[in-house]
């Protein structure tokens, strides 16, 4: 068995896991903040009702993320510890920084946000909840920063075989960073409008006319809705990004073999990478050119330009596809709804009924979009520098096969849990509704513990 | 001797990673030992019992994610050696960190049937994790040797651990509870620390054995009379602190939190000798902290955000310390 293969897929296996969470804690952070600030604003209880219910949402995937991404920390060092070895200098004080700054901050103030309610004033809750949305973030800067340094490194020289930083500011802001950090920031924020639009359908379909399920409801359709066009604008400037700086990505993405100018948009095809040829193609002509040009004649970078230094085709043509079309899926979704919304002020049932299973269209846009960028980067580990298969560690194949399988056993199950809480609290929302016991809703100070509910 | 930055740099780092190790130890043993302890523990004790840790297990955990990271970023080449030596028990610890810290929280929101599920899992997790890191300890400890014997030194060191960890979660239930489960968590403690004193003597009797190296580190004069106040100084604790579970809990509930603080002593110098038995070696006898440290420029960068950043992060955690201070309550989120 070999161990550089099934390394790929444990750490494939685990980021993928890992990523769904921090997704969605990135957004929910500020999307609390936002159920906060308007409690604080109109004293309505329901926004308290939606508050509580979404951070309980916001508690489990903070714990998922923690404990997957304590997991990649150490396969850092008992997989890849070529990586370290060659990039540490680099890769270091970022991922230090990253724990610094966000990490401490989320982890010590989570505490205060989620059971602190009644024993801190009602400012200093607040207060928690600002520094907890602001710790996710900033800890998505720092990973982003390092993750696009690996994708258009910049700022450093080698000596002795070993990167080091020359310029920070050119290591953290390289060219891809600006784009990716926006792709990933507006991927976060569709990832929970959509769950937070796609659960309170289902306490709608319940039954659920509870003020709070109406507010989420609202809140998740509405940001959806602006979020979308902005990202695939967003996402369009990334693309381009990635032509100038790799073009090999870009082709293997297009499934476009040879370089020339009236390259048509590929939209539907089995690419073939031994015959170098697109099987099944159904394309329009001088599309690539024209999204990627702007010109119907402009020259699209081919594949045959990378021999033997280009990412598998196959993989990247999908992931793209898929990504881009569960956007405009999304795009579709959020427009109607929000036109029901605001127009007609309900959701027609069949609406609701599609909104359901759309609340895990963010992750499968997430997935896609990170499959994408991140196979796009292959052979290289860090581009240029350093490959894949020289930073593999000495360990047997066999120990890697073991826990790669008890991993996606256990990853599978912890899936299937989490999703199956999600429609619990749910349910459980749509059937207590407004009658739930009522939160210690005050404007003043709350000393007094808590009474069991 | 003048100052200089190669040489002091590895230095620090190499003690911040203690002191988040030690601080890690401390304060993730109690809700280790807690997830232990839920083994003898009633439905209803141990719906108080993570309500005493509840808040705070998340910031625990972050400790081990810091001294991780450091040895990471700081001392990347004994990173990757440690860890693809010690890979399958890292992984088992691993499973047992997910398992335990997904359990702490679906148990509060599944439906009330499948909750006993995963107050079994939190157990579990708990002591897979105590264990994993007791055996990785006692294998470092010896120089990451895998044959039999450092498999058993491995082995014995994992329960000694797990004992010591069951001994601080009882103390910290002492420090947060009051009635029967307070007078319940002294007998679990006294339990605790014969278990844990069996276990220190086994390992200080086999350590020799074990590894000459350390025993020609530590018995050499005058270095032994320097060290001596460590194993004395434990001793005295130990006995101080197994005669105080005779006497607790006491009137108006006063001294509750000695147990605990008694116990972090006693880590603390427990953690001292471990580390002069490393010193200067980050890989025990193949790779010194200088060896392993990275590039002193990139060193610096972090040591500019550590200092700055550590002090407050030390002041918050107490700030959450002290918002969750007192009683354990029922754990709600409004």
């Amino acid at each position: 068995m070999d161990p550089l293969i099934l390394s790929r897929m444990q750490f494939g296996a685990n980021i993928s896991f890992h990523i769904l969470f921090p997704t969605i804690t990135i957004a929910l952070g500020w999307v609390l903040l936002f159920f906060k600030l308007r409690y604080n604003a109109t004293n309505d209880s329901a926004w308290m009702r939606a508050y509580f219910t979404w951070v309980k949402v916001f508690a489990l995937s903070f714990a998922m993320g923690v404990v997957s991404g304590v997991t990649m920390s150490f396969q850092f060092g008992t997989n890849w510890p070529g990586y370290m070895e060659k990039v540490g200098n680099i890769a270091g004080p970022l991922l230090a920084y990253e724990i610094l700054t966000a990490f401490f901050l989320e982890a010590a103030f989570l505490g205060i946000m989620l059971f602190g309610f009644r024993r801190v004033s009602n400012r200093v809750h607040t207060l928690a909840t600002v520094l907890v949305a602001g710790g996710t973030t900033v800890s998505a800067f720092w990973i982003i920063a390092l993750n696009s340094w690996m994708q258009t490194p910049a700022g450093f020289e080698m000596r002795d075989g070993v990167a080091h930083a020359v310029d920070w500011w050119a290591i953290v802001f390289n060219p891809s960073m600006p784009y990716r950090l926006v792709h990933m920031l507006l991927a976060s924020g569709l990832t929970v409008s959509f769950l937070i639009s796609g659960l309170s359908a289902l306490r709608y379909l319940y039954g659920d006319r509870s003020e709070s399920m109406w507010k989420a409801l609202r809140t998740g359709v509405f940001t959806a809705a602006v979020l979308i066009p902005i990202q695939i604008f967003a996402g369009d400037q990334h693309g381009l990004n990635t032509l100038e700086h790799q073009p090999q990505k870009i082709a293997a993405m297009e499934a476009n073999w040879n370089t020339g100018p009236n390259v048509p948009l590929v939209l539907f095809a089995l690419p073939d990478e031994a015959a170098k040829e697109n099987r099944f193609e159904i394309a329009i002509p001088d599309g690539a050119s024209l999204v990627l040009r702007h010109s119907t004649s402009g020259v699209v970078p081919g594949l045959n330009d990378f021999p033997g230094n280009h990412p598998p085709v196959f993989p990247l043509f999908w992931s793209f596809r898929i990504m881009v079309g569960t956007g405009l899926l999304m795009l579709a979704v959020s427009w109607s709804a929000a036109f029901f919304l605001k127009r007609r002020h309900s959701l027609p049932k069949p609406l609701a009924m599609l909104m359901v299973p759309m609340a895990l269209s963010g992750w499968l846009a997430t997935l896609a979009g990170w499959y994408t960028t991140e196979i796009g980067r292959q052979p290289w580990l860090v581009t240029g520098v350093l490959k894949t298969a020289d930073a593999v560690g000495p360990v047997a194949g066999s120990h890697v096969a073991l826990t790669l399988a008890i991993y996606l056993i256990l990853y599978a199950l912890l899936l299937i849990a989490y999703l199956g809480v999600l429609v619990h609290l749910a349910l459980k929302a749509a059937k207590d509704g407004d009658t739930s016991p009522l939160p210690g809703v005050m404007k003043a100070a709350m000393s007094q513990p808590a009474a069991g509910e | 001797m003048t100052f200089d930055w190669p040489t002091a740099l590895p230095l620090i780092f190499a003690g911040l990673m203690g002191l988040a190790i030690l601080i890690y130890v401390i304060l993730d043993g109690f809700d280790l030992g807690i997830g232990i302890l839920f083994s003898v523990a009633e439905d209803a004790e141990q719906d108080t019992m993570i309500a005493a840790i509840g808040p705070f297990w998340d910031a625990n955990e972050t400790w081990l994610v810091l001294a991780v990271g450091l040895l990471l970023v700081a001392f990347p080449l004994a990173h990757g050696v440690i860890l693809t030596a010690l890979y399958i028990p890292v992984f088992v610890l691993l499973v047992g960190l997910i398992l335990r810290g997904v359990a702490f929280d679906f148990r509060a929101k599944v439906p009330s049937g499948k909750k006993h599920r995963w107050n079994r899992i939190f157990f579990l997790g708990s002591v897979i994790a105590s264990l994993a890191q007791g055996y990785m300890l006692g294998v470092y400890v010896l120089g990451l040797d895998v044959g039999i014997g450092g498999m058993a030194f491995g082995a014995l060191v994992a329960f000694c651990l797990a004992a010591a960890y069951a001994a601080m979660g009882a103390a910290w239930v002492i420090y947060k509870t009051e009635g029967a489960l307070q007078k319940k968590a002294v007998l679990w403690l006294r339990t605790a620390l014969v278990l844990t004193a069996l276990g220190m003597a086994a390992v200080s009797l086999a350590t020799p054995f074990a590894s000459p190296r350390i025993f020609a580190k530590w018995f050499v004069w005058p270095e032994m009379l320097y060290l001596s106040p460590l194993p004395i100084l434990s001793a005295l604790l130990f006995f101080w602190l197994w005669r105080q579970t005779f006497h607790l809990p006491k009137p108006d509930d006063r001294h509750a939190i000695r147990p605990f603080l008694t116990l972090a002593a006693i880590f603390a110098l427990g953690f001292a000798g471990l580390a002069w038995s490393f010193y200067p070696f980050v890989v025990p006898d193949r790779l010194t902290i200088w060896q392993a440290a990275s590039a002193t420029e990139s060193l610096a960068i972090i040591l500019a955000g550590t200092v700055v950043v550590l002090p407050v992060i030390i002041f918050y955690s107490f700030y959450a310390y002290r918002v969750f201070g007192g009683k354990a309550t029922d754990l709600t989120y409004d």
